[in-house]
C-alpha cells in the first residue's frame, strides 16, 4: 500500500474514531432538554459523558492535524472552502466546552436553563453539520483549476448534504440515547431505551435514504458491502436497543457508525474532494498529499503513539464503566448541587 | 478593508485571546500537580486545600483554553489556505504531533483527574494530573516548533515542481534552535503570571484578614509568599531566556533585532532606549532616554557589538529577495519590546519588594495599598506576554515564513472579505462574553476561599467539588 493511501485509511479512522466517541456524547446533548426532567436527570447525563467528552473531540483535532500534515492541499481547499460551515461548527463547539465547566459554577436555576440549552444546541448543530459536509465532501463541490472552491454555503445545502446531515443528526442521537441506557441505572434508563427505540424510527429510514442514495450516485461494489453491512449493524442495534440488550446495542450503533465512515470514504476514493467544476480539478489521494519523507515521519509516530492513546482512553472507560444514578449525583439536595460524601476527600461524583 | 487584512486581523485577535488562557493552564495545571504531590508526601491537609482551590480555578481557565485552541488549528486552513498550501508538509507535522501526542495526553488525563478522585488511587490520581500538565507543557513545545520554523525555516526546502515546502529533517525541525529558546522563555512567562494570579488569590483574602479563621490566614500567607517566590524566579528566568532569544534574533532575524529598537542606522556600540518621544521613522528624535553600549550587550553580549540598522537590512534583503519593503511597523515592534520588558521586569521587582515586606517572623503590611497593588499587579505579566508576542509576530512582518513565504500571499484565495467580517464579529464578540463569564466564575471562586478538607468551600458551602 502507498502511504498515502495508508494516511487517506488512517484519517477516515480518525473521523470514525471521533463520529462513534463524540458522536455518543452529541447525542447526550441533543437528548438533555427530552430525557432530563429535571437538574438530577441533566446532571446524571453530563456527568455520564463527564470524563471523557474532551478526549473524544481531541479525534477531531488530530483528524484536522493528521489532515494538514498529510494532504496539505485537502485541508487548505476544504477548510478555506466551507469557511462559514465550520464557523458554525466552531462557535457550537467553543459554546458546548465551556457549557460543561461553567454550568454547575453558579447555582441559579436560570443559570443553569441558560446552558443547558446551549449544550443542546452545541450537541445538535455540530452533529447535523458534519453530516452534511461529510455528504458534500462525497458528491463533490466547485473547485476551479487552482483547487480554490468557488461556491458558498447555500452550495452546501443542497438536498443529498441535508439528507446527510440529518442522517448523522438522527444516528448520533440515537447513539447517545443508547449510550445512556448503558451508563446509567433507575428511570432514566428505562426512558433512554424508549428513546433510542422512538428515534430508530426516524433514523433507519433516514441512514436507508442517506446510503441508498451514497450507493446509487457514488458507490462500489466494496461500499456496497459496508453499506449493508451498516444497515445490519443498524437493525441490529435496535433489535438489541429494543430487547434491553444495551451492552449489544452500543456495539451495533459503534459499527454502524465505523462502517458508514469507511463507505463515505471508499465512495470518496481516490479522491479526496472531487471537483463538480471538472473532473480533472479534483484534489485526489495522489495530487493533495505531503511528501514521502513527511509521509514516512508521520506513520512512524502514528504507528508508535495511536496504540497507546488507545490503550489510555480505553482504561479511562473502564475505570468509569459504572452505571450512573440519581443517587451518585446527589438526588438530596440536588438542587444545591455539590455535596460530597463526608468520607471521600473529594468525591469524584457529586 | 480586504480578506488579507481582515484575515490578519482575525488571527491577531483570537491568537492574543487564546494566549490569555494558555499561560496560566501550563502554570497552575504544574503547580496543582505540586500541591498535591506535597499533599501526600508530607499529609498536610493545608496542601488539599490548596490543591482543590487552584485545581477548580485551573478548571474555569482550562475550559476557556481548550475551546479557543480548536478555533487556532481551524483558522489555518480556513483563512490562511495559500499558507497551509505551501507549508503543510513541514508545518503540518508538528500540530498532527501535538494533537495525537499532547491534546490526548492532557484532555484524557485530565477527565480522570476530575472524576477519579474517589476511582483511583491516591498515587494513580496524582499521576493523572502530572500527566495532563506534562502534555499541557509538550503541546506548547510542538506549537513553538511550528511558530519558531516560521521565524527560523530549517529542515526543509522548496520543491522546484510543486513550489511547496517540504520537510527534509523533522528533527532539524523539532530541535531548531529558535524553539529551544522559546519554549523556556515562554514556559517561565506562564510562571509569571501564575504567581501573578497566586498573589492576587493570597493578597485578596489577605487584605480582609480580620474577618478570617486565623487557620484562613495562615494559609492565605502561605499562597502570597508562594506566589512571590514564584514570580520573582519567573522573572529571573524569563529574563535570562528572553536574553538569549535576543542574541539568537540578532543572528537570524536582524531586521526584527533593529526594530526593537528603531534602529535605523548601524551602530557599533549601540545604545538602547528606554523612552523616546518623537517619531520612529529614522528622522531625528526630539529626546530619548538611553543607556550606552546596552544594545550591542543585548545582541551580541559584546558592549562594542555591531547592531545592524534597519536601512542596512533592507539594502541587504532588497539584494536578496528582490525590490520590496521589508521593515515591519516599526513603532508597533519599538514599544511592544519595551512593554514586554517593562511589565515582567515590574512584576519580578514588586515580587522581590513583596517578598521583603512579607519577610518571616513579620506582622503583615497593613497598608491597603500592599494589597491594591499585589491585587492589581497581575494585570502586568498578562500585558507584557501579550505585548511580547504582539512584537514577535509584527517584527516577523513582511513574512509568514520568514525569507520564504510573504504574508500577503498567504491568504485563502476563495474566501470573500464579508466571510471574514462575520467570522471576526462573531469570535470577537463570542470570546468577549467568554471572558466576562470565565473572569466573573474565577473571581468568584477565588472569593469563596479554599474549601476545607471535606470539601467544602469556607466561605460559600455550595462551592467547589470538580464534577459538572
Amino acid at each position: 500500500m502507498s502511504l498515502p493511501a495508508f494516511w487517506f485509511i488512517l484519517i477516515a479512522v480518525l473521523w470514525t474514531g471521533y463520529f462513534v466517541l463524540e458522536g455518543f456524547d452529541f447525542g447526550v446533548g441533543i437528548l438533555l432538554p427530552v430525557l432530563g426532567r429535571d437538574n438530577t436527570d441533566r446532571r446524571l447525563m453530563i456527568n455520564a459523558i463527564g470524563p471523557v467528552w474532551d478526549g473524544n473531540e481531541v479525534w477531531l483535532l488530530t483528524a484536522g492535524g493528521a489532515t494538514f500534515a498529510a494532504f496539505p492541499l485537502w485541508y487548505a481547499s476544504l477548510f478555506s472552502g466551507f469557511y462559514l460551515a465550520l464557523l458554525l461548527i466552531l462557535v457550537a463547539l467553543i459554546v458546548r466546552g465551556v457549557c460543561f465547566e461553567f454550568r454547575g459554577k453558579v447555582d441559579s436555576p436560570r443559570w443553569r436553563a441558560r446552558w443547558d440549552a446551549a449544550i443542546f444546541a452545541g450537541s445538535a448543530l455540530p452533529a447535523l453539520l458534519w453530516g452534511v459536509a461529510f455528504a458534500n465532501i462525497v458528491r463533490g463541490v466547485p473547485l476551479n483549476s487552482g483547487h480554490v472552491y468557488t461556491g458558498n454555503l447555500l452550495t452546501l445545502l443542497n438536498w443529498y448534504g441535508l439528507l446527510g446531515g440529518l442522517t448523522t443528526l438522527s444516528l448520533f442521537a440515537l447513539h447517545g440515547a443508547i449510550f445512556l441506557s448503558l451508563k446509567t441505572d433507575g428511570p432514566i434508563r428505562q426512558r433512554a431505551r424508549r428513546a433510542a427505540v422512538r428515534i430508530a424510527l426516524v433514523a433507519v429510514p433516514l441512514a436507508a435514504a442517506f446510503l441508498i442514495t451514497s450507493q446509487l450516485s457514488h458507490g462500489k461494489a466494496a461500499t456496497d458491502v459496508t453499506a449493508g453491512l451498516a444497515a445490519v449493524a443498524l437493525l441490529g442495534a435496535v433489535w438489541a436497543a429494543f430487547r434491553g440488550r444495551e451492552g449489544w446495542a452500543f456495539t451495533g450503533t459503534a459499527i454502524t457508525l465505523a462502517l458508514a465512515v469507511a463507505t463515505l470514504f471508499g465512495d470518496l476514493w481516490p479522491s479526496v474532494l472531487p471537483s463538480t467544476t471538472s473532473a480533472s480539478f479534483s484534489l485526489t489521494v495522489a495530487n493533495a498529499s505531503s511528501s514521502h519523507y513527511t509521509l514516512t515521519v508521520m506513520t512512524w509516530v502514528a504507528l508508535i503513539f495511536t496504540p497507546v492513546v488507545l490503550a489510555y482512553q480505553g482504561w479511562t472507560y473502564w475505570v468509569f464503566r459504572k452505571r450512573l444514578t440519581r443517587a451518585d449525583v446527589g438526588e438530596a439536595g440536588s438542587e444545591a448541587g455539590t455535596v460530597s460524601p463526608p468520607t471521600a476527600p473529594v468525591s469524584g461524583r457529586s | 478593508m480586504s480578506t488579507l487584512e481582515l484575515s490578519r486581523w482575525q488571527f491577531g485577535i483570537t491568537t492574543v485571546y487564546h494566549f490569555i488562557f494558555v499561560p496560566l493552564t501550563i502554570g497552575l495545571s504544574l503547580l496543582v500537580a505540586c500541591l498535591q504531590t506535597a499533599w501526600l508526601v508530607k499529609k498536610d491537609p493545608a496542601y488539599l486545600r490548596l490543591t482543590k482551590f487552584f485545581g477548580k480555578l485551573f478548571l474555569i481557565n482550562f475550559a476557556v483554553g481548550v475551546v479557543t485552541g480548536i478555533v487556532q488549528e481551524f483558522q489555518f486552513g480556513m483563512n490562511w489556505s495559500a499558507y497551509s498550501k505551501f507549508v503543510g508538509d513541514v508545518f503540518g507535522a508538528p500540530l498532527a504531533m501535538e494533537a495525537l501526542l499532547a491534546f490526548f495526553m492532557e484532555s484524557t488525563f485530565l477527565g480522570l483527574w476530575i472524576f477519579g478522585w474517589d476511582k483511583l488511587s491516591p498515587r494513580l490520581h496524582l499521576a493523572t494530573i502530572w500527566l495532563a500538565a506534562i502534555g499541557t507543557s509538550l503541546s506548547a513545545y510542538f506549537i513553538l516548533a511550528a511558530n519558531a520554523w516560521m521565524q527560523h525555516p530549517v529542515g526543509f526546502r522548496v520543491n522546484p515542481v510543486t513550489h511547496r515546502a517540504q520537510l527534509t529533517s523533522i528533527v532539524a525541525l523539532l530541535t531548531n534552535s529558535t524553539a529551544l529558546a522559546s519554549w523556556p522563555h515562554v514556559f517561565f512567562a506562564s510562571f509569571l503570571i501564575t504567581g501573578a494570579v497566586v498573589i492576587a488569590a493570597g493578597a485578596w483574602h489577605l487584605a480582609r484578614a480580620s474577618e478570617m479563621r486565623s487557620g484562613d490566614r495562615a494559609l492565605f500567607r502561605r499562597v502570597l509568599r508562594m506566589g512571590l517566590g514564584i514570580t520573582l524566579a519567573a522573572a529571573i528566568a524569563t529574563a535570562v531566556t528572553g536574553d538569549i532569544q535576543a542574541r539568537l534574533m540578532d543572528s537570524q532575524q536582524p531586521m526584527k533585532m533593529a526594530a526593537a529598537e528603531a534602529l535605523y542606522n548601524t551602530e557599533s556600540p549601540a545604545s538602547f532606549s528606554l523612552f523616546t518621544i518623537g517619531s520612529l521613522n529614522g528622522d531625528k528624535e526630539l529626546w530619548s532616554v538611553r543607556v550606552p553600549y546596552l544594545l550591542s550587550l543585548i545582541a551580541t553580549l559584546n558592549p562594542h557589538g555591531t547592531v545592524q540598522g534597519i536601512n542596512n537590512v533592507e539594502r541587504a534583503y532588497v539584494k536578496k529577495y528582490g525590490p520590496g519593503d521589508y521593515k515591519p511597523i516599526v513603532p508597533v515592534t519599538y514599544w511592544t519590546f519595551r512593554l514586554m520588558i517593562g511589565f515582567g521586569m515590574l512584576a519580578g521587582l514588586l515580587a522581590l519588594i513583596g517578598l521583603w515586606l512579607t519577610r518571616t517572623r513579620r506582622e503583615l503590611p497593613r497598608s491597603i495599598w500592599f494589597y491594591r497593588v499585589a491585587i492589581w499587579g497581575v494585570v502586568l505579566p498578562y500585558l507584557g506576554t501579550t505585548s511580547g508576542w504582539i512584537f514577535t509576530e509584527m517584527g516577523r512582518q513582511p513574512w509568514t515564513v520568514f525569507g520564504v513565504l510573504k504574508t500577503q500571499q498567504s491568504v485563502s484565495a476563495g474566501v470573500t472579505p464579508s466571510s471574514v467580517i462575520i467570522s471576526m464579529t462573531i469570535f470577537t464578540l463570542l470570546y468577549a462574553a467568554l471572558a466576562a463569564i470565565a473572569g466573573k466564575l474565577a473571581i468568584r471562586h477565588i472569593k469563596g476561599g479554599a474549601p476545607d478538607e471535606t470539601g467544602q468551600a469556607g466561605t460559600d458551602a455550595r462551592q467547589p467539588v470538580f464534577t459538572y
